[in-house]
């Protein structure tokens, strides 16, 4: 017998989009105020977590058709290759760089490097919570 | 340089002998074998008229230059006599294996690889100056020799002959290591002429008596003595001309050249003097009383070797005793190592004809079992006169060499009673007599091998083979040895002044400085003395006592069958290295993890307990800390009680959700300690922890799931506290002792201008320390991987495929 979860699918139709944005939130904001990219990922997995269970796995697989091993590993070459851009500019290993920038739309902004390396972990976490989450999940 | 290059040519002749044997099938490869030794032999006579004025000649090839290591050939009177012997003996040894060994049935390739292998050893032995090389070539005899004894090595018996030999020599070669390395820092140099010149300086220090023992050990170990001498008998499985080699000859005798060497520095010590001349004089005595029990022709011959090999060692115990008299290059204590090398010359033509006898009686006949032998004198002629020889030579009986150095040996031996240092006055009466008895004995074998082989009736036709005379190749070898058994009964003191006198005056450089000092003429007949009436005592009584063997010989089987030496060996060996440490190492191996993880957090908190303590590192003060608060009070209980249910909780599911409640706790204590990053991720982390925890417990099998309390053990208990009190402890006295000022000043100055962040907690991670994080997410990516990988790849279910 399959159970018409209609509230709960709804319901998570909606806060999935809050968590999300939530997410990308702490994870702009980390620079200044709490969070990075650490917490913003695992929040993002608890989102995609929400859609599994009002739905299914492979319903949210079709919805979200992204390979979490693939995003695990663009994540590590993001984070290593911007810690590796400053070794072309004869600059140590790991030296960021920033400056504020006046951009269309969003105005006098600061633009950091470090945001990038940020970026990689934030994948990085998204990518392993999935992946053990799903295969966990998958397991018969 | 090509002095030392001399000492390798018998190696570096060894690499081709493989090439000889499978190319030139139709030749035995002995023949190209024994041209090293017999060419070796005559460069090295070339240096007799130089020695025997009581020169040397030193070579040297730098080897490990910064360490003061090097290959030095250093030829004076002893180690000249020795090369000579290691290669004389060398080349009648290799001509009679040519023809004891088959061309066609036997690995002759590697018998002459460990053969030449072992030749180079032995030079490098006697030649060497510097302690390290010396050591080096000492553990290559140990080695090769290992190599030729187990050369049949599909006998058991063999291999167990080679590993116990290894074992002990070895280990004595390794007790001795720890003997040089302690001369050396003493001395400052691995030299040991130098060494010898700074003699009485080494005499004072506290650790000349440590390196001298161990010394020794390794000397005694190698020479066969007490209690070390029962790697010999069953050495005796190895072929007979490697017996007559190594186990007579040559290797046996590296012991006793090695306390001749060391004589010079250690002969200032009374420990050096009882030990060598107590210990010798007790083998000498053991292996001759116990040579009469053997019933295997090389049994006997082992065990006279190692009787007369104790009777070498007591005489250069007893010539050490000559440093410590006044006036010993007139006294009767100039004998004692003249008698010494005397005897060694002796024993190595004696004994090296005799094996070879031995070895010519078991070729013939097929058996070495001296009960089944017997008549073969009239069959064996030529055997038999030589056996005869060697035996009375061995023996004592004029006109054989034995004769001559036995008379000497009891000069010595009474010259013991004139000594009245370190106890000598009370014991030193002993020595003569312990000698006298030996000697009986000794008789007693040498009788007891050639006329049981050679005489009496005897079943010829019960025998393994037909007898027949050996071929004459074979009986070139022990011809030419026992000529010299005559001649040198007839020449001696031609031997002396070329051979003798000049190792006496390396043994005794305190006593004479020249040969001609060496004031010793060795004559067949010295008037009517004690020796000589001690000596026709022993022809008597032995004579007796051989000809009612018979009656006395069972007294051999009164002696308690399980109090031997080999026993003792044994037991060591397989009783107690073998089971014994089994048992004690599988007594903590048990293969249960909880018992490593108690041994492991015992150990560790009783050592950072006690060192925190023995050192007086634990000091608490509360100076600086922040006033506690209500809400933190109530915090801490809230811990203290989830902790509590999670340890004491009856089923598993309390537990789990006891631990999440103080992992939200932890949380709360983030939040109050004005951590919010950490805060936020203990949240998240803790839930999916939590989830992943019922998950687990969720697929835990249905059987056996007992929903039991943990039992209490004392012993966890105790460890569990132990570690909680060390943590503590550390805790508190590392909180109390701040040393340096912390390093948050500097971030909290420079986020927002070197950084441009204000997250300081978020800058460290990507920025300052952007590192750990990039491994931090290699480490997540690798747990990741790990678990897709533990729960796609299960070869087991889906028949071994991916």
């Amino acid at each position: 017998m399959k159970i018409n979860n209609v509230i709960l699918q709804f319901t998570a139709k909606i806060v999935f989009f809050m968590i999300f944005f939530y997410a990308v939130h702490i994870f702009f904001a980390g620079h200044y105020t709490p969070g990075g990219g650490f917490v913003g990922g695992l929040v993002t997995a608890s989102a995609i977590v929400l859609l599994i269970i009002a739905f299914d796995l492979k319903t949210v697989q079709s919805i979200l058709p992204i390979n979490y091993i693939y995003l695990i590993a663009s994540g590590l070459l993001l984070a290593l290759g911007t810690a590796g851009i400053a070794m072309f500019t004869g600059k140590p290993f790991f030296t960021h760089f920033f400056d504020y920038f006046n951009l269309p739309i969003l105005g006098k902004t600061s633009l950091h490097t470090a945001a990038l390396f940020d970026l990689g972990v934030y994948l990085v976490v998204v990518g392993v919570t999935m992946t053990i989450i799903q295969t966990i999940g998958e397991d018969e | 340089m090509f002095q030392v290059l001399c000492i390798f040519i018998p190696l570096i002749a060894a690499l081709f002998m493989p090439f000889f044997f499978k190319k030139v099938r139709s030749i035995h490869t002995g023949w190209f074998v024994l041209v090293v030794p017999i060419f070796l032999a005559s460069y090295y006579a070339t240096f007799i008229p130089i020695t025997s004025k009581g020169d040397s000649v030193i070579a040297q090839l730098h080897w490990i230059p910064s360490l003061g290591i090097s290959f030095v050939s250093y030829l004076d009177g002893l180690s000249l006599l020795f090369s000579i012997l290691i290669t004389g003996i060398g080349a009648l040894v290799v001509l009679y294996s040519i023809f004891y060994l088959n061309r066609t049935k036997e690995q002759l390739h590697n018998f002459y690889i460990y053969l030449l292998m072992f030749m180079s050893a032995m030079l490098g032995v006697v030649q060497s100056d510097n302690m390290m090389t010396l050591y080096l070539f000492w553990e290559l005899t140990s080695i090769s020799s290992f190599l030729l004894i187990g050369y049949w090595f599909n006998r058991d018996k063999s291999r167990f002959g080679a590993l116990k030999s290894m074992m002990i020599t070895v280990a004595g070669g390794m007790l001795m290591l720890g003997g040089f390395v302690l001369l050396a820092l003493m001395g400052d140099t691995f030299s040991i002429r130098e060494l010898i010149a700074q003699a009485p300086e080494l005499a004072a220090n506290d650790l000349f008596v440590l390196a001298l023992i161990l010394i020794l050990l390794g000397a005694f170990t190698k020479s066969a003595q007490f209690p070390f001498y029962i790697w010999l008998p069953d050495a005796m499985e190895a072929p007979t001309p490697v017996s007559a080699y190594l186990h007579s000859a040559t290797m046996v005798k590296a012991g006793i050249y090695l306390v001749a060497r060391f004589t010079p520095i250690f002969a200032q010590s009374e420990v050096w003097i009882w030990l060598v001349a107590g210990i010798g004089l007790l083998t000498l005595f053991w292996g001759s009383f116990f040579a009469v029990k053997q019933t295997d022709l090389k049994g006997i011959l082992a065990f006279s070797t190692v009787s007369q090999l104790g009777l070498i060692m007591s005489l250069l115990g007893v010539g050490a005793i000559a440093f410590h008299v006044e006036g010993a290059a007139d006294s009767a204590f100039k004998y004692a190592t003249f008698a010494a090398i005397f005897h060694l010359i002796n024993h190595a033509t004696f004994k090296g004809s005799l094996f070879m006898i031995a070895g010519i009686v078991d070729h013939e006949t097929g058996t070495r079992d001296i009960r089944k032998l017997g008549g073969l004198m009239s069959i064996m002629p030529v055997s038999f006169t030589v056996a005869l020889i060697g035996s009375f030579s061995m023996a004592g009986i004029p006109p054989f060499n034995g004769f001559l150095s036995k008379e000497m040996f009891l000069t010595a031996m009474l010259s013991i009673a004139e000594f009245d240092l370190f106890n000598f006055a009370t014991w030193g009466i002993l020595f003569p007599i312990i000698a006298w008895i030996a000697s009986v004995f000794t008789f007693i074998y040498s009788l007891y091998f050639v006329f049981r082989t050679f005489t009496g009736k005897g079943n010829i036709a019960q025998l393994p083979h037909k007898p027949h005379e050996a071929p004459m190749g074979m009986l070139i070898s022990p011809v030419i040895l026992a000529v010299l058994v005559v001649g040198i009964f007839f020449i001696p003191n031609i031997v002396a002044d070329l051979f003798i006198k000049p190792a006496v005056i390396a043994i005794q450089p305190f006593l004479y400085t020249h040969p001609e000092q060496v004031d010793i003429h060795i004559s067949a007949w010295h008037g009517v003395n004690t020796e000589l009436l001690m000596t026709l005592g022993i022809f008597a009584i032995g004579f007796v006592l051989f000809l009612t063997l018979s009656k006395w010989q069972k007294i051999y089987n009164a002696f308690p069958a399980k109090l031997t030496l080999n026993n003792l060996y044994d037991f060591i060996i397989y009783e107690l290295s073998g089971n014994w440490m089994y048992r004690l190492s599988s007594s903590y191996m048990t293969g249960s993890n909880r018992r490593y993880l108690g041994l492991m957090f015992g150990a560790f908190s009783l050592i950072v307990i006690g060192t925190l303590f023995s050192k007086d590192a634990f000091y608490v003060t509360f100076e600086g800390a922040s006033p506690v608060h209500l809400h933190q009070v109530i915090l801490i209980i809230v811990l203290v009680i989830g902790t509590i249910t999670t340890v004491f909780a009856k089923s598993r599911i309390t537990s789990i959700v006891a631990l999440g409640a103080v992992g939200y706790t932890v949380s709360l204590f983030f939040v109050l300690f004005k951590a919010p990053d950490l805060a936020l991720t203990q949240l998240v982390i803790e839930t999916i922890s939590v989830a992943l925890f019922l998950l687990a417990f969720y697929h835990l099998p249905k059987f056996k799931k007992e929903q039991e309390r943990n039992r209490f053990k004392f012993g966890r208990a105790l460890v569990s506290f132990a570690v909680g009190a060390m943590v503590t402890l550390v805790a508190l006295s590392a909180h109390s002792q701040k040393l340096v000022p912390s390093i948050a000043e500097y971030y909290k100055e420079t986020v927002y201008s070197l950084a441009g962040g204000g997250n300081i907690v978020n800058v460290i991670l990507v920025d300052y320390r952007g590192f750990d994080t990039l491994f931090e997410i290699t480490v997540l990516a690798i747990a990741g991987m790990a678990i897709y990988g533990m729960i796609k790849l299960r070869l087991s279910r889906k028949g071994g495929k991916l």
